[in-house]
């Protein structure tokens, strides 16, 4: 088992290079990172416009293959993501960004994946009962709402809110507030009341999705000829759904995690510019905004990495959950 | 729409499970046709009938609307800046006097437009490239499988957001990209249904008798692939018109003066609180039209297998 | 007359009545059209000890009314009646009081192991799950060396090592062995085994039998076994009961069912199942139409519409279960049972024998050879792991395969799963150059062929598949199924169609229903519609892949006279594959078994099959269950051990070896080299008599029949 995730680790590896590469690829054909400069008064010289050109590593003159492989192999050797139009190593930006995104995503995708779980399996076995009927319509209505609309309604509400109770009570815009006072609890505070209306978006929305599909896949074993088998064991009905119907019900979810991934990075992109976080998404936005190239293929290649550690936690869960794909 | 796949996939694998003595018995007896059959479960859920009428009326109302109207999307009414819905602006109007109305119809076109172009054309190529992949199998299916994970390693909104140079602000253009760049996981489900599909008696049958592999696949795969595809198709659609409306938000897709459901949220994003007629129009017809959307897909895949969600007992 | 029936049963069982089932009736209510009525009005008993076979066919409500005992059916379903277990009433209970009844009482095997075991969890877990739910006080680990013991019992070997296992590593047979162990874990008073051998193989069929009965033996419980399968019972149950349409048609002694029938419906079955000791003297007797929907009873007696002895009456009062003979406790439903039982009726003109076509006009220049399999060689890569796909080799699934088909005759493969049988007729549709060995068809090699000649040749080789409703593509008419093959040999629409209709008069259907969808058809006209397309391109040579074996019992008759006429009529020469010896002997003038991708007799059936040489030949015929009550029990068996090794396991000299009872009646020092022999040299295919037959011993094996 462990030599086949190395082998797909692997394979996932080299589809990243090749995907990031062709990324680098598409952003040095369709992005003119000289147009700002030449469009600045009065225009700089020709040769101080080729020097930052050169200094980017995207000088029209050298051929598009070789400033792939330059960029590439810097980052193969020397972990060298380029120099950023802002003139700053896109290394630096990877990693003060990467924190902000990974805060986004990680509690989005854990506790609305635990929660739309939970959701399912509780709507799959009390089937047809109101609460079921009101989980199933709620996560229709969610899964209806675009990320953007359901962001906007929110602050809205929460201004709403503000205005009713008199004070800010609840802000939104940015990762924390500058002048909240600098003890840890305060602190603390003050992040996590920002991390509440972006994050309640990327809860509900994944929860919704995650409820949906574990709620099919827990209705799929309902009817399993191993539920009756436990049950003629001497289970009863709801305990036969818990301790076997569950377990099974769960793989699936595993392949769904990785799929749902790809949504989830695309959500939190539009919710840090929604609420003005300086995450990786942001920086993706900008950079084709400003014409920078390095500042795309960086933020790409953090996004492909992303993916790759999702399919492999997906692949491991899979292997974890169901014993027939293990060696 | 990612997931829906994938939950198909599964759906359709247990479709080929024995059915249940009284589902069997109630199908013989009353001698449809399997599209018939499909039809008549359809026909039976108020989710399809909702859905569908909310549809046709929102294309109606699209097609209509703007006729009803003196206003177009790029005039300026000098006299209403930022008024509020009247009787002469019924949604309103925004900073620089364009009417709501108007923009949030041409938006809809749009979405429409997009959606039922892209989402249909983006299953066509998962149902050409899956099919063949799978039917042909060996090294064009080890090429074709190793590319559609290739295309799968950035989620296809960042390859849009990368494509967005290419299209040269033409939304025309845009549509296509959307195709192009959400096939693939239809495409495996199809490519593994295929492979499935490859080994069933009738199929092998076929072979037997000489046909070659062209008319194998579109004789005997595809027919069979069709329920699968429909339903992915009316899901693509959703999928598409929010695709849209995410790369225009960001400014990726639509461009000004052109408008679309994606630029006038952009637009009403700061304004939401002080102007909420900017947000409210564009945002309620587009939640709509999307929720009517996947009660129309969920219905049909209700339909298809009537073994799923809530059909069984 | 319930009530009747119930103390008519009660008088002649040995032990205390344990179960009593009185006037149960079960329905699925239908949102739209008829509630289905899966089970009405159906009373009997279960003594203790006892062992009640339950006879039916698909739908005729047998495992139904099991499920209702369990408490297991859909909480949909309407259940009426009253059902007792040692007194107390089971319908009344709610769930928790069941589950405590359940598993520990009564216990159940399904019919398919590999689904109704939970795939994520051991096979140890799994039993002693059923242990820890009824003993609380029992510790994990005793629960687990308990578990152990138990798959010893029923025939696990290497149960410390296996109880780790996951179901998927199980292979068919030790699944349903596995779930035996977990149905006598707690000692249940009453084992109810629903069609416990339906997945499986014929040699397998008859190990977990023995199984079945030595768990019987052991925890002194009841058993009430369920299947479509008379052979099965015959030789096990001390009563047998037929259901039919939901309806108890007749309950008996197995002698009075199986020697004196009163029930057409049964009189019918038991004559339309070949049976493996006198098929082929004789013509099938079809057992024509099909059960009525259970959602749209008719008025009178469901079995009327195909009852040939059927009169007014029939049509308008259904029939109660009474006692007709001198035997109380015989009970049929039928209103000419009185006549059946005195005689006035005679059972073989209810249902006569029909005449076979000898029509046979056409000159068929018999002997010539059609095919010729020289050597035949395929062999499929290996691949570890379901995810982890990795070459581990390679399997031989047929590893030099000889034989020749003469022009109007008929060769049977026959063989267990996995024995390559299905890997030969598929590797022979191909008509492309097998991996080793020679391919002749009508005198020519296949490997010679182009793409055009191949085309043309393969009119003349056609193949039927097994199961009906995947031979045919669901998505077009059966007229356009039907002329596939013509349009591959780019016939004419206009002469396609008219081939259409001749074809579909030929295989007994009407030419009307051309235009409509294989679903609208019942399983035997979906198979007589494969036929058909099989025949639209007159093929010399007819390919049926066990046509068969997805039918009813009483569908079965009908689609082999069928063959067989067709083969007298058109000079056919067939290669037909199955695993029912009954059937094949039915059919076929030439057999050849199979065993791990070699053939290990060929000849002609009488010879085979009345003379069998091949110790698995020995064992596959005793293991083929007949209908015959005081046959079956009198036989002796041949019984095999353990399952079909791996076809990936290497096995120097005779590959049966390893499961052969000759060979371990061998003793290690007097017959050394005897089995040197064995170990050491692959026999290959020799004549004896009118046989080839590929074992070192011949000359031994009246060893295994005495």
């Amino acid at each position: 088992m462990a030599l086949y995730l190395i082998r797909r680790v692997i394979n996932y590896l080299i589809l990243t290079a090749v995907a990031t590469s062709l990324a680098y690829l598409l952003a040095s054909v369709g992005l003119n990172p000289a147009q700002p400069e030449q469009q600045r008064h009065p225009r700089p010289p020709q040769i101080v416009i080729d020097h930052l050109l050169d200094r980017w590593g995207a000088n029209p003159h050298v051929p598009l293959i070789e400033r792939v492989w330059v960029w590439f192999s810097n980052i193969l050797f020397h972990g060298d993501f380029g120099i950023s139009v802002q003139n700053q190593p896109v290394v630096t930006l990877l990693t003060t960004r990467a924190g902000v995104s990974l805060q986004l995503l990680l509690i989005g995708s854990i506790i609305g994946a635990i929660l739309g779980v939970v959701l399912g399996v509780w709507g799959a076995v009390r089937q047809y009962k109101p609460s079921d009927q009101i989980v199933t319509y709620a996560s229709f209505v969610i899964y209806a709402t675009p990320v953007i609309v359901m962001a906007i309604l929110l602050m809205v509400l929460a201004t709403g809110f503000n205005q009713a109770v008199g004070t800010q009570i609840i802000t939104f815009s940015g990762q924390y507030s500058a002048d909240a006072p600098a003890a840890f609890w305060p602190q603390l505070g003050d992040r996590l009341v920002h991390l509440l209306l972006p994050t309640t978006v990327l809860i509900l929305t994944s929860a919704a999705s995650y409820s949906r599909y574990q709620r099919n896949a827990m209705l799929d074993v309902l009817g399993a000829d191993y539920i009756r088998t436990a049950r003629a064991k001497g289970r009863t009905r709801n305990s036969a759904l818990i301790r076997h119907g569950v377990r099974v019900a769960l793989i699936p979810m595993s392949t769904f995690f990785a799929y749902s991934f790809g949504t989830l990075v695309t959500g939190s992109t539009l919710l840090e510019i929604i609420f003005s976080w300086h995450g990786m998404g942001e920086q993706a936005i900008q950079s084709i905004q400003q014409n920078d190239i390095n500042g795309v293929a960086g933020a790409t290649f953090f996004v492909a990495i992303l993916i790759l550690c999702s399919s492999t936690l997906s692949e491991v869960l899979y292997a974890a959950l169901d014993p027939r794909v293990r060696r | 729409m990612t997931f829906e796949a994938v939950e198909i996939l599964e759906e359709e694998n247990r479709e080929t499970a024995p059915a249940e003595e009284p589902e069997a018995a109630r199908v013989h007896r009353k001698g449809l046709s399997r599209g018939g059959l499909v039809w008549r479960r359809l026909r039976a859920k108020p989710r399809f009938w909702i859905g569908g009428i909310a549809i046709v009326l929102l294309v109606l109302w699209a097609v209509l609307g703007p006729l009803f109207t003196p206003w177009t999307i790029s005039f300026e009414d000098v006299n209403y800046f930022n008024y509020p819905p009247t009787s002469l602006h019924w949604f309103g109007t925004d900073l620089l006097g364009h009417d709501i109305y108007a923009d949030t119809m041409a938006g809809l076109q749009k979405s429409l437009i997009i959606g039922f172009v892209a989402g249909p054309l983006s299953t066509i190529l998962s149902a050409i490239v899956g099919s063949i992949a799978g039917y042909i199998g060996g090294k064009l299916d080890s090429a074709l499988s190793w590319f559609i994970n290739l295309m799968l390693v950035l989620p296809s909104f960042f390859i849009l957001v990368l494509l967005f140079p290419f299209t040269h602000g033409s939304w025309v253009i845009m549509m296509l990209f959307l195709a192009i760049t959400d096939w693939m996981i239809m495409a495996q489900v199809i490519r593994s249904q295929t492979r499935s599909l490859k080994e069933r008696e009738f199929v092998k049958a076929a072979r037997y008798m000489g046909f070659n592999a062209w008319t194998v696949v579109t004789r005997h795969i595809i027919p069979n692939v069709a329920s699968l595809l429909i339903i992915d198709a009316a899901l693509g659609v959703g999928g598409m018109i929010l695709a849209e409306t995410t790369l225009s938000f960001l400014g990726f897709g639509v461009q000004a003066p052109d408008v679309s459901i994606g630029t006038l949220l952009s637009n009403a994003e700061a304004a939401a609180v002080t102007r909420p007629w900017l947000f409210f129009y564009p945002a309620v017809i587009l939640v709509v039209l999307l929720f009517a959307i996947n009660l129309v897909g969920d219905a049909l895949r209700d339909a298809v297998d009537p073994t799923s969600g809530v059909n069984r007992s | 007359m319930r009530e009747n029936a119930g103390v008519a049963s009660v008088s002649r069982v040995r032990g205390r009545p344990l179960l009593e089932v009185r006037d149960l009736s079960v329905t699925f209510p239908q949102r739209k059209g008829g509630d289905v009525r899966a089970v009405r009005n159906i009373s009997y008993t279960i003594a203790e000890g006892e062992l009640l076979g339950i006879v039916g066919e698909s739908g005729s409500g047998k495992s139904v009314s099991s499920l209702a005992v369990m408490g297991l059916l859909p909480t949909n379903a309407k259940i009426e009646g009253e059902i007792l277990f040692d007194g107390k009433s089971l319908l009344t209970m709610n769930d928790r009081q069941l589950s405590d009844i359940r598993g520990k009482d009564i216990a159940i095997v399904f019919q398919d192991p590999l689904s109704a075991l939970t795939p994520v969890y051991t096979i140890g877990d799994q039993i002693s799950e059923a242990l820890r739910l009824h003993d609380t006080a029992l510790t994990r680990r005793a629960a687990e060396v308990r578990a152990v013991e138990l798959l010893k019992v029923v025939g696990i070997p290497d149960s410390e090592r296996r109880v780790k296992a996951f179901p998927h590593e199980f292979s068919g047979g030790m699944r349903q062995r596995a779930m035996i162990a977990m149905a006598i874990a707690n000692n249940p008073r009453l084992i109810i085994a629903d069609e416990p051998t339906t997945a499986l193989d014929v040699t397998i069929q008859a190990q977990i039998l023995e199984v079945l009965e030595e768990a019987k033996q052991i925890t002194g419980a009841a058993v009430s076994l369920i299947t479509h399968d008379l052979g099965v019972v015959a030789g096990h149950a001390d009563r047998v009961m037929v259901m039919y349409a939901g309806k108890m048609v007749e309950m008996g002694t197995a002698e009075e069912v199986f020697y004196e029938p009163t029930m057409p419906y049964t009189v019918g079955l038991l004559r339309s199942v070949p049976n493996v000791r006198t098929a082929s003297t004789e013509r099938l007797v079809p057992l024509e139409g099909r059960p009525p929907s259970l959602s749209d009873l008719p008025v009178g007696c469901p079995f009327a519409v195909r009852c040939p002895a059927a009169i007014a009456e029939c049509l308008e009062v259904e029939p109660e279960l009474l006692a007709h003979g001198q035997a109380q406790d015989h009970l049929s439903a039928c209103h000419r049972a009185g006549a059946i039982a005195n005689g006035e009726l005679a059972r073989t003109d209810i249902f006569p024998r029909p005449e076979a076509h000898i029509d046979s006009a056409v000159s068929h220049g018999k002997g010539e050879t059609i095919l010729e399999v020289t050597d035949l060689k395929k062999s499929f890569p290996l691949f570890t792991g379901a995810v982890v796909r990795r070459k581990a080799g390679a399997v031989h699934a047929v590893d030099g395969v000889s034989f020749s088909i003469a022009q109007g005759r008929t060769l049977a493969l026959v063989g267990e799963s996995g024995c390559g049988k299905t890997t030969t007729i598929l590797e022979l549709m191909e008509l492309t150059k097998p991996e080793g060995g020679r391919i002749v068809l009508e005198g020519t090699d296949v490997a010679t062929l182009n793409k055009n000649s191949r085309n043309a040749l393969r009119a003349d080789i056609q193949i039927v598949f097994q199961d009906p409703a995947a031979a045919v593509d669901p998505r077009l008419p059966v007229g356009d199924v039907i002329a596939e093959p013509l349009l591959a040999q780019g016939v004419s629409k206009h002469d396609r169609d008219d081939r259409v209709t001749e074809l579909l008069e030929l295989v007994g259907l009407d030419p009307a229903m051309a235009d409509r969808y294989p679903h609208e058809f019942s399983g035997g006209q979906r198979q007589r519609i494969g036929i058909a397309r099989g025949l639209a391109t007159n093929p010399k040579l007819l390919v049926l892949d066990e046509p068969v074996s997805a039918l009813d019992v009483s569908i079965q008759a009908g689609v082999i006279n069928l063959l067989q006429d067709l083969r007298e009529k058109l000079g056919l020469s067939m290669i037909f594959v199955a695993h029912d010896l009954a059937v094949v002997r039915q059919i076929a003038n030439d057999v050849a078994v199979m065993y791990l991708g070699r053939i290990v007799e060929y000849g002609p059936i009488s010879d085979v099959f009345d003379n069998p040489r091949h110790p698995y030949t020995q064992a596959l015929m005793s293991a083929a269950p007949i209908p015959d009550p005081r046959e079956e029990r009198s036989r002796h068996r041949v019984l095999l051990d353990g399952d079909l090794p791996s076809p990936s396991e290497q096995i120097d000299g005779c590959r049966f070896r390893t499961r052969c009872p000759l060979y371990k009646m061998l003793d290690p020092v007097r017959d050394a080299a005897a089995r040197a022999k064995c170990e050491q040299d692959d026999p290959n295919l020799r004549p004896h008599d009118f046989v080839e037959v590929a074992c070192h011993h011949v000359d031994r094996n009246k060893l295994l029949v005495d």
